[in-house]
């Protein structure tokens, strides 16, 4: 289980803290989201779930394991993976097989099974035939592509993903989240999701709503999209696909609320 | 008055084994006024294609005109076309986020105290608070709030063609909102290009789409057009209709049957669906 | 703008070069830069030359790219060059400037040690072309496997390279990055005489040098984040070994190399 308890953060040079008295916890196979405006301090808690950052008050715990002992925290990043906001802040191969492969090497697997794990990782993130591209030759979206598949390579108990697809295309984006999905319900990972998009909360096992470093909200996805209020409050909207939602509601047909993308839509019209 | 690329071919690493051409004679027109959507997949040559509009890249061939006059050659040019980076850690230099949104409209020749103005004025338009944000280091700000920050830095230049690549991503739905109005604000007097992968936001209010795929125009035209081009575009990966309209779209993939009219109106979509639900359609 | 291309980087053409294992192409410029030394006179300078030159063409590498990596040393040779013809007042001279002048000894001598930078350089610059950075690491962590020994930390310092060859790239991206978001907000790099150019570029030195070290920061981060943690215990992707072709290329061309050093 990974497990904060009343965790605070402020940055050194900030006036106001960035996070404040944050508890939840998560379960390996669960997906959790994590929501909140701009500068709510999502990122902020992402870097303090493998101990890149360690709380000013409270503890983080990992299966047991608090990130502030110094002499834990390998056994830690083994542990949770990450994947940051800035795809160019985690690359570090020269080439896009080098850099899958950096975390897998790092744990001391043998040479077959890194070969295998990069393949598989690459593959599902979309990116055979790009193996040998420099990193720094690709495009955005492709860019952090490869971060995802490095941190899967890896093959943690604990994934954290800071807004994965922000810059991928629609089609990137609903794979990247089938792919988070598939790690957390079939593969059994527990899942931190950061995200400002609507449909990602209505996939998510539970929602964490943040503002201004405070826990806001914490529950099912569902009740989360259902208070319009408190949606607004921590910047998210569910765009013309809720107003589609609401209209069909109203036509007396079966639509749940978290029904955010077409595929689900229809899936509730023609079960 | 326009913003004109013609024919442009753009290579990178140019002569190396490791050359890629990610554009092929591609052309584009804006004129003052107009917001034109920029859509296509991941790779296909948008963000090549602002830097070309920018006058950032060598192209291999054909030119860029502003106004009648060649970009690039001596700088000239380049203060008329304002372009907002894909990340915008890249668009940063400056040690503080003032400094760096008054970078611009110092070069563009204003004193000093006006630049300075300009940018607090630019950061306040983008809802940041200049007093709060202005003093800080950019690499230090929020995705977000550098998005916001980055995007202001452009907008202190009162460009009058306006390239953003990607303004709303990592945006919560203030920001993206926000960024909306101040696309509607400028392009009274400025020509917009807008690449975005979340069409929804800008359609209704575009004058026109272009789609990119592979470095190639697959489509150019007005928004009635790009809808009704939509189902080819789709087939090829090209383009994605907009979430409502794809719902649409799917719902007839499942019943079997072939297009009523394309819209992005909500209460028509959603009377289409509950008619294809009342008339009992089964899925095939 | 042209693009900042940083010397002696990887390329990667197909050639027989880039297939020879790295340890071995190692030992060889090691052979290569010992037959230099010993070499006495201009044939065998001349031998190795051509033997460089044979290297250089069959890697399939673009001349442009072997080029750019005598660039910077180009100051080196021609400062060698002078340094050993120039004479003060001789009896015989081939060209006088005032009271320096050339003459034929200092020529030779001048023109000999010239060469051998640039022969060097180039052979040395051809490994480096043909050999992908986490090879080369590999490679060299493997020829300095006996230091371990003498608890010299072989690993690290293999690491610490491959990091660096990383950041050439990175240095001329971020360069160019500045460039082009400055460029973007109206600063002007193309204009101007060569000293107004080169105070345009004075704005973007600043940022760079933070800038790097904010990305050596990152980097430090993200290879911490994907638990690296020193060599001890970690494995790799590639393990790459000496295959007996290797060992007969090496020893066989090296050996070649340094009796053409001794003999000639
Ligand atoms: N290094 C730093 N120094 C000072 N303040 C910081 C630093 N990093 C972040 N902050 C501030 O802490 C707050 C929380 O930042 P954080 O990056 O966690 O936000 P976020 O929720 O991830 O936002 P976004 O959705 O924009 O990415 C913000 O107000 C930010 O400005
Ligand atoms: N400096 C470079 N050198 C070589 N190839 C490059 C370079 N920059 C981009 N490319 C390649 O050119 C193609 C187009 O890149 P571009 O950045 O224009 O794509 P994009 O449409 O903006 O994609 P995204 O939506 O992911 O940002 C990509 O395949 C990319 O890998
Ligand atoms: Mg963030
Ligand atoms: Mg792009």
């Amino acid at each position: 289980m990974l497990e904060f308890a009343e965790v605070s953060f402020a940055y050194p040079t900030a006036t106001a803290p960035a996070l404040d008295g944050v508890s939840f916890s998560l379960e390996p196979g669960q997906l959790l989201v994590v929501v909140g405006a701009n500068g709510s301090g999502k990122s902020t808690l992402a870097r303090l779930c493998d101990g890149l950052l360690t709380p000013g008050g409270g503890r983080v715990l990992v299966d047991g394991l608090d990130t502030a002992d110094v002499s834990l925290v390998w056994d830690i990043r083994v542990k949770v993976g990450m994947v940051f906001q800035d795809p160019d802040d985690q690359i570090v191969g020269t080439t896009v097989d080098d850099d899958c492969a950096f975390g897998p090497e790092n744990l001391g697997l043998p040479p077959e099974e890194i070969v295998a794990r990069v393949a598989e990782a690459l593959t599902s993130v979309g990116m055979d035939g790009l193996e040998r591209r420099e990193p720094h030759l690709l495009s955005e979206g492709q860019k952090q592509r490869l971060a995802i598949a490095g941190a899967l390579a890896m093959g943690p108990r604990y994934l954290v993903f800071d807004e994965p697809s922000a810059m991928l295309d629609p089609a990137g984006r609903r794979s990247a989240i089938a792919i988070i999905e598939r790690l957390a319900h079939e593969q059994g990972h527990g899942v931190l999701l950061v995200s400002h998009d609507a449909a990602d909360v209505a996939r998510a096992d539970r929602a964490l709503a943040l503002s201004g470093g405070c826990v806001v909200f914490e529950g099912a996805p569902e009740d989360l999209l259902a208070d319009a209020a408190l949606l607004r409050a921590c910047g998210l909207a569910t765009g013309s696909m809720g107003v589609l939602g609401e209209r069909l509601r109203a036509l007396g047909l079966a639509v749940p609320v978290g029904a955010l993308e077409a595929e689900s839509v229809v899936d509730a019209l023609w079960p | 008055m326009a913003l004109t690329l013609a024919d442009i071919t753009c290579e990178y690493a140019e002569g190396s084994p490791l050359s890629y051409r990610a554009l092929e004679s591609v052309s584009l027109s804006i004129e003052p006024g107009e917001l034109v959507l920029l859509l296509g997949p991941t790779g296909s040559g948008k963000t090549t294609l602002l830097r070309a509009a920018a006058g950032l890249l060598p192209s291999s061939a054909g030119t860029v005109e502003v106004d009648g006059v060649r970009i690039g050659v001596r700088g000239a040019q380049r203060a008329a076309v304002g372009m907002l980076f894909q990340r915008p850690e890249s668009q940063f230099f400056a040690l503080s986020v003032e400094e760096d949104c008054a970078f611009g409209p110092r070069n563009l020749g204003r004193s000093d105290k006006d630049a300075r103005a300009d940018g607090r004025a630019a950061l306040a338009q983008v809802g940041l608070d200049p007093s709060t944000f202005g003093p800080r280091e950019p690499w230090t700000l929020s995705g977000g709030e550098a998005r916001r920050a980055a995007l202001a830095g452009v907008l202190a230049m009162r460009p009058r063609y306006l390239l953003l690549d990607e303004p709303t991503a990592g945006l919560d739905a203030v920001g993206r909102d926000s960024v909306a109005a101040v696309i509607e604000r400028t392009r009274h007097t400025a020509g917009v290009l807008v690449v975005t992968h979340d069409p929804d936001l800008l359609i209704r209010r575009a004058d026109r789409v272009l789609v990119m795929s592979e470095g190639r125009t697959a489509f150019s035209g007005d928004v009635p057009a790009f809808l009704a081009a939509l189902p080819a575009l789709t087939a090829t990966g090209a383009a994605e209709a907009p979430e409502v309209l794809r719902t649409l779209m799917l719902a007839e993939r499942r019943l079997g049957r072939a297009g009523a009219t394309p819209t992005l109106d909500v209460d028509e979509a959603a009377s289409s669906l509950a008619r294809m639900c009342a008339e009992g359609g089964v899925p095939r | 703008m042209k693009p900042i291309s940083g010397m002696g980087q990887y390329v990667p053409t197909d050639s027989p070069l880039h297939h020879l294992d790295a340890a071995a192409k190692i030992g060889l410029a090691a052979a290569l830069t010992t037959a230099l030394f010993m070499a006495s006179g201009f044939a065998g300078l001349g031998v190795l030359a051509a033997a460089v030159a044979w290297a250089v063409a069959s890697s399939r590498v673009p001349l442009r790219a072997v080029a750019r990596g005598l660039g910077a040393v180009s100051f080196v040779v021609v400062f060698t060059l002078l340094a050993n013809s120039l004479r003060w007042e001789p009896a015989v001279a081939l060209l006088r400037i005032g009271p320096l002048a050339v003459d034929a000894a200092g020529l030779r001598t001048g023109a000999f040690f010239a060469v051998r930078i640039l022969v060097l350089v180039v052979g040395t610059t051809l490994l480096t072309l043909t050999t992908s950075p986490v090879r080369l690491s590999g490679g060299l962590e493997r020829v300095m496997r006996p230091l371990s020994w003498l608890r010299v930390p072989v690993g690290d310092l293999a690491m610490t390279l491959t990091i660096a060859l990383r950041f050439i790239p990175t240095t001329a991206e971020e360069a160019e990055r500045i460039v082009m978001a400055q460029q973007a907000r109206g600063a002007v790099f193309d204009k101007g005489g060569p000293i107004r150019r080169a105070r345009a570029y004075a704005p973007v030195l600043v940022p760079l040098f933070f800038q790097l070290f904010r990305r050596a920061d990152a980097l430090a981060t993200a290879m911490e984040a994907r638990c690296y943690r020193g060599t001890e215990g970690r494995t790799r992707m590639r393990e790459e070994r000496m295959r007996g072709v290797d060992w007969l290329v090496m020893l066989g061309l090296g050996a070649a190399l340094v009796a053409v050093g001794w003999f000639l």
